[in-house]
């Protein structure tokens, strides 16, 4: 069991007030991704949660009971560190077994538990070995399986891939997904890159100076971002977001258009029209940087395969109408 | 060519590094050839350096007019004890001044290391009236802890060093993985500073051991250190050089022994945040 509810909580660092007064519910079983820029208050959300932190004011509550008042060690929730935090003068089996053992558990139900988490993350042959001994993405495996024999309430993650390559976090990436869906436990996972948040999430929290500006799964974040920023801060690449004369023929004070939502045309048959800036070629698909559109500095446009413009290239875009965002004048949403 | 200059360079630096190293030892190395010599030839000039008839009786006579064993018991007591006793005092309070600072941490850090910048002459008179108040002049308890007093800015300081370079992160593991204050400080960050304690340690028991002005001034008899027999050995109506090295040498050869088995550990406890 793992349902964990914040009520009106706040946080302050001295005079400063990092978290404004916040509501969420997390329900049992769910995967939460926090998302946001760097200093919005991710971590410090996480560690309130974990009781890292003291909340200046507030209620938390797990599976319904009060833990605002709780030591981290009594919520029965586990968390993964972005640097692993492991004790660098243990064995990995010591480190493992360092919660069970806490927790008084016998022997021998620690050994099985060790042997099972060992076999589930590929660790069974470094048992023996010290945390300085292991490449980065084998202590961050170390660290989830010290996580996981407790069989918390809910597990917490703070930007656990980010020490990792980019090739390797993919990889982890999916081993956590994988993870959270044969154990079915609560897991919030803090990062700031979208993409993790995109793939893994059942719901994602996007937060901006200690505010939750949306909460929804992730195909309602890109299908109807609830404002400009979650707009621009949900989707690869960013959604270009257009004011001024264009906005006011749709009736809007902002109009946005997702780059994969523009369609590239020859210059005398777009409906706007530029010259590319930067084409990146991808294979798979085209990103181009377009300038000179006079409807904002750049327009990027992402086109599947190969297109052939190149630098300096007149380009014509066409936006499909059924898929522009609008917004007013306080950015909100206009459906 | 490039190589060639490298190894000149080398044996420049060695060479400095040689010579330095023999300016800072040449006293200690004097009084242990004094203390062969006999009286005569320690006031000889010039000076004899290695000619002379090595004798021991410098060592007879000073093991005979005086008891060494208990001098240095009394050192041992009073450098161990004032140790330990810093340590346990010292080590909650580098803990909390590492990991959980207040607006005032720097501040108090300061404030203790000011003290050190006081003339111990300036509270001689004070304390003097103290132990004669409280009826422990010239005795090894009270020596332990006015010596505990004197180096535990040195030692907090020190144990602050070390503990600031263990992450948070790692307690605050231990905190989820559910320990208990006392279980983080045993099984987490005492295991992970052991070096740095194990340095802060030797430091203070070789300062200890070779402080004199408070042993010297509070002690006549019972309580008296390696410090105290030294002393004693230099008296103003006679010239007794010899038996004053032999005395040294003798009060310094256990802290150099020590020293000399620990120096890497000191070494490395030394420059453990600048290498880091
Ligand atoms: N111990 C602290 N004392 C004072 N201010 C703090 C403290 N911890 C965090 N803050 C401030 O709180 C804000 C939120 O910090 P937090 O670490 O939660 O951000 P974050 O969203 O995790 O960012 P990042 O993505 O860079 O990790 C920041 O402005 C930070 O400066
Ligand atoms: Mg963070």
């Amino acid at each position: 069991m793992g349902r964990i509810q914040l009520k009106q909580v706040t946080k302050s660092f001295g005079d400063v007030e990092v978290i404004p007064p916040l509501d969420l519910t997390i329900e049992d079983g769910e995967f939460t991704v926090f998302v946001g820029p760097s200093g919005c208050g991710k971590s410090t959300l996480l560690r309130l949660i974990a009781g890292l932190e003291d909340i200046t004011s507030g209620h938390i509550e797990i599976d319904g009971k009060d833990a605002t008042d709780v030591v981290p060690a009594k919520r029965g929730l586990a968390m993964v560190f972005q640097s692993y935090a492991l004790y660098p003068h243990m064995s990995v089996r010591k480190n493992i077994a360092f919660p069970m053992k806490m927790a008084g558990m016998d022997k021998a139900e620690q050994d099985r538990r060790i042997e099972a988490a060992a076999k589930a993350l590929n660790l069974t042959d470094y048992l023996d070995r010290r945390p300085g001994q292991l490449s980065g993405g084998q202590r961050q495996r170390v660290a989830i399986g010290r996580a996981i024999v407790r069989e918390p309430a809910a597990f917490l993650f703070d930007e656990p891939l980010s020490n990792l390559d980019a090739a390797l976090r993919v990889g982890m990436r999916m081993e956590i997904s994988e993870l959270h869906k044969k154990l079915d436990t609560t897991m919030i996972y803090v990062t700031h890159d979208q993409v993790e948040a995109m793939t893994m999430a059942d719901k994602i929290v996007v937060l901006q100076a200690g505010v939750i500006e949306q909460v929804g799964s992730p195909l309602e974040l890109y299908h109807s971002p609830r404002n400009t920023f979650v707009a621009g801060f949900i989707g690869s690449p960013k959604m270009n977001l257009i004011g001024g004369a264009e906005a006011q023929k749709h009736g809007a004070h902002t109009i946005g258009v997702r780059p994969e939502h523009i369609d590239v045309v020859d210059a005398d048959a777009g409906e706007w029209t530029g010259t590319v800036g930067v084409a990146e070629h991808l294979g798979s698909d085209t990103f181009f940087h377009i300038n000179g559109t006079g409807l904002a500095d750049t327009i990027t446009v992402r086109a599947p395969g190969e297109v052939s413009f190149n630098h300096g290239d007149p380009i014509g875009l066409n936006p499909r109408a059924e898929l522009i965002h609008k917004f007013d004048a306080q950015g909100l949403r206009i459906e | 060519m490039a190589r060639a200059v490298k190894t000149q360079r080398k044996l420049i630096n060695t060479a400095v590094a040689w010579a330095i190293g023999l300016v800072i030892f040449f006293p200690i190395l004097w009084t242990i050839l004094t203390s062969f010599k006999t009286e005569a030839q320690a006031i000889a000039s010039p000076p004899i350096f290695l000619g002379f008839d090595w004798t021991l009786e410098n060592y007879a006579i000073v093991q005979e007019r005086s008891d060494y064993m208990r001098f240095l018991w009394n050192s041992v007591i009073i450098a161990g004890g004032s140790t330990l006793l810093g340590l346990i005092v010292a080590v909650p309070a580098a803990w909390s001044m590492a990991f959980v600072p207040s607006k005032r941490t720097k501040d108090i850090l300061l404030w203790m290391l000011s003290t050190k910048m006081l003339p111990a002459v300036g509270v001689l008179y004070p304390i003097y009236l103290i132990c004669i108040e409280l009826g422990v002049l010239d005795n090894r308890v009270a020596l332990v802890v006015i010596l505990m007093l004197i180096n535990l800015p040195i030692i907090v300081w020190m144990l602050y060093t070390y503990f600031r370079e263990i992450p948070g992160e790692i307690l605050e593991a231990a905190r989820m993985d559910g320990a208990t204050l006392k279980e983080e400080l045993l099984y987490i960050l005492t295991p992970m500073a052991i070096p740095g304690i194990a340095s802060t340690m030797l430091l203070n028991f070789i300062l200890a051991w070779n402080e004199a002005f408070w042993t010297l001034n509070l002690t006549a008899v019972d309580a008296a250190p390696l410090t105290a027999f030294i002393a004693s050995y230099s008296s103003p109506e006679g010239l007794f050089f010899a038996k004053l090295s032999a005395a040294s040498t003798m009060a310094i050869a256990p802290i150099l022994i020590l020293g000399w088995f620990s120096q890497k550990q000191l070494v490395r406890g030394l420059t453990f945040g600048a290498v880091k």
